[in-house]
């Protein structure tokens, strides 16, 4: 029981990591055609994400792969389920990440634009859809006493998950912008910061919103109501997201991704929390729900995993950490002469 | 076409595809470390604009192979869902580690080089790239092991439907699992060496930069023929222990049809699998393949007659990926070994490197083949005597399939495309000028 509880908490937490790593890339490649202008600008946003996106993605990697060791039947299902989501995700991953790399190769103007789609299509796609999908894990899919999906890609965009999707655009977009703020200056800087403030109002509406649905369209709030303790997630939730705000009006740009950081990882905690024990739970019946103690893997699967993962997060987390704080600087021009030899 | 077809064919061309950009990825990692190490140690410049040159056409082949890597975890997932709820317990661990020993510290690194060079030293930066080729490698063992246990399954138990986990050492140090590591990898060796060969050949024979291209080749030269001899000395064990644990592998990969002690190998035959012999066979080796599977000429093999009909693999395929790999393998110890002995008269040799030129797509059949080989060579099993691929898939409409799938073609042939052209446009530009 503890070491599948322990297990559910760890799938929650490098699901949640992933989103608050890659979520800035997403964000940035959203915000790209809009307050990428000039040239120049399109460089420093790409060269804002360049060294980090890559290392982010693998939070993917890692969540889907844990989700597959510790829970494989849950891996089976979802992914099985929400087939056409995760295959649209997949292909916008894979534009959006060689976007990067090729669009500077060839200086010619039509090349640039195919990609410069790419990059937008490759950030707003995954970001959509990943909320459409952890929204409709909060609700529940139709799933049969086989754990068969009794639905299509059409169940999957019912109202409550469209705005989880949304959610999570509008969280993503002011991470995103508030990346660009702090490492950006001059004119993009501003632009960046402006997108922060508009997108910001937005973002507490749409995060209220979610919040009162989910008491409609969920039954999430039943964890809560039994355990009081857990509302400080929300709490967490909405107080980093007036930090945010604060830090925004001081300025403090990197202070303000933080916060929004810390807000990406309690929105998706508010889910996990009021899921549990549930990984996939089941709309038909809650008796076909997939469960952390009912579709986990072997004892001994677990342990040698929770002990890779008790080694390797730390000391992963430890280099990208660094990887983090060698780029925070301000983007300068120099900066993008050199990338332009790559 | 049904659901388990569509999804063998979505995953074949997704990991074949994926596999055209691998190798370069794990071989020239080593080349460039190799040569940033040489102008740390040296502070020559050319070995600078080496490491920038060939970086640059690293860096375009890695990202097309990191991408196109998502898609396989992910397919395990959309397509083969009966499949990972069957083996997750054991084979899903060794992705999830696969991820978080290795592959993070290469992507994260890669960031680090390409945009690192003004915040590092030049040894920190160098050290770099060493990091990011071990990691690589490393990832490469954990997919081969996870690849091994589908090969040769040990170290589980049935229970509660589905293999689960008894001995987590006996998985990992499964020797399928090393060998077939101990083979891809210096694989890929072979074929960034060819790479790195025959695009120095390109330029030598136009005479330009050709104290950069002649250091290029000779470094490649050796590099490729160690790799090479060694694939030959290893690819000989390897035999022995696919004897051992699929024989029908074996069986089908000779076409050899009658158990019989003094086994021959033929050197081609069209294998006719429906009247269950060669139609057509030409070089009878007697007692050769005895030799290839046990090393002894009076070995008893098992033909493929004496396997029931239903557990047979494709033979026709098995049997031509094996030699195209077998041949193309001895080609390149003899163009290897050559490039080392002319390696200082290069210029003089033209017709020698119009032969490296036109040798550089080998390798790539070479690899491809060696993979089809393990991969259809196992049929018709997904897990090797364990379970059925026909039993693997997921519960889906094969209509899903067929629209996911004609999106990969269009997409991968679209990105295959523009890789393709950007590769060959920066290798034929060549280095940047030098530094007057």
């Amino acid at each position: 029981m503890i070491l599948q509880s322990t297990w559910f908490f760890l799938w929650g937490l490098l699901w949640a990591i992933f989103f608050m790593t890659d979520g800035f890339d997403f964000g940035i490649g959203m915000l790209y055609p809009f307050i990428g202008k000039t040239e120049q600008d399109k460089c420093s946003m790409i060269a804002a994400m360049g060294p980090l996106w890559d290392g982010n993605e693998v939070w993917l990697i890692t969540a889907g792969g844990v989700t597959f060791a510790a829970f494989p039947i849950v891996y089976a299902t979802l992914f099985s389920s929400l087939y056409t989501a995760f295959m649209l995700i997949l292909f916008a991953l894979i534009l959006r990440g060689v976007s990067f790399e090729f669009r500077n190769k060839i200086d010619n103007p039509a090349w640039r634009s195919i990609w410069d789609k790419c990059i937008f299509i490759g950030s707003v796609v995954p970001a959509l859809l990943f909320g459409v999908a952890f929204a409709n894990i909060f609700q529940g899919i139709p799933l049969d006493a086989d754990h068969l999906f009794q639905g299509n890609f059409l169940t999957l965009l019912n109202p409550y998950a469209l705005l989880g999707g949304i959610v999570f655009v509008v969280l993503f977009l002011v991470h995103g912008a508030l990346w660009l703020a702090a490492r950006t200056e001059g004119k993009l800087h501003r632009r960046a910061v402006s997108a922060a403030n508009i997108i910001w109002p937005v973002t507490v509406l749409a995060a209220v919103a979610f919040l009162a649905y989910s008491a409609i369209a969920t039954n999430l709030y039943v964890n809560y109501f039994a355990y009081p303790l857990l509302f400080v997630i929300i709490v967490l939730a909405v107080a980093g997201l007036l930090t945010v705000k604060l830090f925004i009006l001081k300025r403090a740009y990197f202070k303000a991704w933080f916060a929004s950081a810390i807000v990406i990882v309690s929105a998706t905690f508010f889910g996990v929390a009021g899921l549990f024990p549930n990984l996939l739970p089941s709309s038909i019946n809650s008796e076909y729900s997939l469960s952390a103690f009912n579709a986990s893997s072997s004892p001994l699967t677990l342990k040698i995993m929770l002990v890779v993962v008790l080694i390797f997060v730390p000391l992963v987390l430890a280099y990208q950490i660094w990887a983090y704080t060698l780029f925070k600087d301000k983007i300068t021009k120099q900066d993008l002469e050199h990338e332009r030899v790559y | 076409m049904d659901t388990v077809f569509l999804s063998r064919l979505q995953f074949a061309a997704a990991t074949m595809f994926h596999f055209l950009f691998v190798p370069l990825t794990l071989g020239l990692s080593i080349l460039v470390a190799y040569m940033e190490t040489r102008y740390v140690r040296t502070a020559d410049e050319t070995y600078l604009r080496m490491t920038r040159f060939w970086g640059k056409i690293f860096l375009i082949n890695f990202a097309l192979g990191v991408v196109t890597g998502i898609s396989l975890e992910f397919q395990f997932g959309t397509n083969w869902s009966r499949y990972s709820a069957f083996v997750g317990d054991v084979f899903g661990s060794l992705l999830a580690i696969e991820a978080t020993a290795a592959f993070f510290l290469e992507s994260t690194l890669i960031g680090v080089w390409i945009f690192g060079w003004k915040k590092l030293s030049a040894k920190a930066h160098a050290t770099v790239m060493w990091l990011v080729a071990g990691a690589g490698s490393l990832s490469a063992l954990w997919i081969l092991i996870a690849n091994g246990w589908m090969q040769h399954p040990v170290g589980y138990t049935l229970k509660n439907g589905r293999a689960e986990l008894v001995d987590f050492f006996a998985v990992v140090f499964n020797k399928f699992g090393i060998l077939e590591f101990l083979h891809t990898v210096p694989a890929a060796y072979v074929l960034s060496a060819f790479v790195v060969m025959g695009i120095s050949a390109y330029h030598l024979l136009k005479k330009q930069h050709v104290e950069f291209f002649i250091r290029s080749f000779k470094i490649a030269a050796v590099f490729g023929l160690a790799s090479s001899v060694w694939l030959a000395i290893e690819g000989d064990q390897h035999a022995i222990h696919v004897t051992e644990t699929q024989p029908a592998k074996l069986a089908a990969m000779e076409a050899h049809w009658e158990t019989r002690t003094q086994a021959p190998i033929v050197l081609f035959a069209i294998p006719d699998e429906k009247n269950e012999r060669n139609l057509f066979q030409i070089g009878k080796l007697p007692g050769l393949l005895s030799f290839l599977g046990y090393h002894d000429i009076n070995a008893q093999v098992k033909g493929l007659k004496d396997f029931p009909r239903q557990d047979r693999p494709p033979v026709l395929v098995t049997f031509l990926s094996f030699r195209v790999m077998v041949a193309l393998g001895a080609l390149f110890v003899l163009l290897t070994l050559l490039g080392v002995l002319l390696r200082n008269r290069l210029l003089e040799n033209r017709l020698y490197l119009m032969l490296m030129v036109a040798a550089i797509p080998l390798p790539y059949i070479a690899i491809q083949a060696g993979w089809v080989l393990a991969e259809v060579g196992r049929q018709p099993w997904i897990v090797y005597n364990l379970m059925r691929t026909s039993d693997a898939a997921s519960p889906i409409a094969a209509g899903q399939v067929f629209a996911s799938l004609a999106a990969f073609i269009v997409i991968y042939g679209l990105l295959g495309l523009a890789g393709f052209y950007l590769i060959v446009k920066t290798a034929v530009n060549g280095p940047e000028a030098e530094k007057k």
